[in-house]
């Protein structure tokens, strides 16, 4: 067997993820903080739980352990908020699907676009990655 | 003797499944992609495999946050359709190969990849959808299938090295198999997409074909590229491509390319498909 057989710190490793513009990469820290939001999310894969949850968002919040934060996070659907708090877009995607959103407009309202003009820039061929790999390399 | 006979690559965006359940793969959107696929489908057609070890992720479908298995391995007789928030998708039942399944799991372990072994296990769009764009919508699907999950979502998922050697151990194990299989190995998922935080959207051509192209031929620098180059070059979710190098490890040192197609976008997504035969 040849290559780089994991040498490298784990410290190092998460170090770098602060530095992408714009993203929340999932790590161990944010999958702890963000456990209940995403189980919750999670429930709603069930016709049952989603009919509860439209019913009463609040009541149905409250039936989990979440911060006030993240509660007033998803009733207010800031998606970003979510990530913030701990949020995984996969977890979260059954809440838009609840709203009946496709994902290519939930996750146009992370961007600071509107859906029409997201499409436009996903039709053109996408967000260039020039700028935006490093905040520290600026490119 | 069981022998891998070939590797495809393909996205596994959900709104390709979309697009053939709803019947919408001949509108102006849909039709460039299920085109670019259409050598392969009728390639698949001829080939017929016995076994499809399908290399996927699920996107928290029938994995939640309560165990999250690094690398997974279905063991069983046949996995349900995930109910992915919607209800499940309108396909056949996917068929198991318990007895090869059994004995990759346990040749692999016997090589130090300390595999979870499931038996029990629905499957969501990261599986079914490359089945629907390599097979179309047959009654029963043609091939048995070993599904093997990977977790790309919560960090650190396995790095391109790892996933590589996996490839190779189990190249090695399918060889070791008594019975005449022709098995073909998937991999799934990427090519460039970021679907969360303000700089959702993100495609990067350039990069995805130095992808493609790094596939092809007896190079394995692939294996070397570390996730922060995934995640700064190809989108959060461009990570999904490492299970892609499971994949290409498994064809041996040289490999030969049928098929390549790239398209931009589906959805969010740049789609990427590629077809290899050991060379």
């Amino acid at each position: 067997m040849s290559g780089t057989l994991g040498k490298q710190s784990i410290h190092e490793y998460l170090a770098q993820f602060d530095d992408i513009p714009g993203t929340r990469v999932y790590t161990a820290a944010r999958a702890r903080k963000g456990y209940h939001l995403n189980q919750f999310a999670m429930s709603l894969m069930k016709p049952e739980n989603r009919t509860r949850f439209k019913a009463g968002e609040r009541a149905y919040l409250d039936g989990w352990p979440l911060t006030e934060e993240q509660k007033q996070a998803v009733l207010a659907r800031d998606y970003n908020r979510m990530l913030d708090l701990g949020g995984n877009v996969y977890f979260l995607s059954k809440l838009f699907s609840t709203d009946g959103l496709s994902f290519a407009e939930a996750v146009s309202s992370m961007t600071d676009m509107t859906f029409e003009q997201y499409k436009a820039m996903m039709n053109a061929g996408g967000r260039s990655p020039e700028g935006v790999r490093s905040i520290e390399q600026g490119n | 003797m069981a022998k891998i006979v070939a590797g495809v690559a393909s996205s596994h965006v959900p709104l390709l499944g979309v697009a053939v359940d709803q019947g919408k793969t001949q509108d102006d959107y849909f039709k460039p992609i299920f085109d670019g696929y259409e050598w392969t489908r009728e390639w698949e057609a001829r080939e017929k495999p016995d076994v499809v070890i399908l290399v996927y992720n699920d996107h928290a479908s029938f994995f939640d946050m309560k165990i999250i298995p690094t690398f997974a391995i279905g063991c069983g007789e046949r996995f349900n359709i995930c109910d992915e928030g919607w209800g499940p998708r309108p396909v056949p039942v996917v068929e198991g190969h318990p007895d090869l399944a059994w004995h990759i799991a346990q040749s692999l372990i016997l090589d130090e990849f300390d595999m979870t072994v499931v038996n029990e296990m629905d499957v969501d769009h990261g599986l079914t959808v490359p089945m629907s764009m390599m097979f179309g919508q047959p009654d029963k699907w043609p091939v048995k299938v070993v599904p093997l999950a990977v977790n790309v979502v919560t960090y650190p998922p396995p790095s391109g090295n790892r996933c590589w050697a996996l490839g190779e151990a189990i190249k090695r194990a399918v060889e070791s198999f008594p019975e005449d299989l022709n098995v073909q190995i998937w991999g799934t998922g990427g090519m460039s997409h970021q679907i969360q935080g303000p700089r959702a959207g993100l495609i990067n051509q350039e990069w995805d074909n130095m992808f493609l192209d790094g596939l092809v031929g007896d190079s394995d620098a692939l294996r070397h590229i570390p996730h922060i180059e995934y995640l700064r070059e190809t989108g959060s979710e461009g990570i999904e491509m490492v299970m892609w190098l499971i994949m290409r490890g498994a064809l041996g040192r040289q490999t030969k390319a049928l098929r390549r197609f790239y398209h931009v976008p589906c959805s969010n997504t740049a789609i990427g498909h590629i077809v290899l035969e050991p060379a």
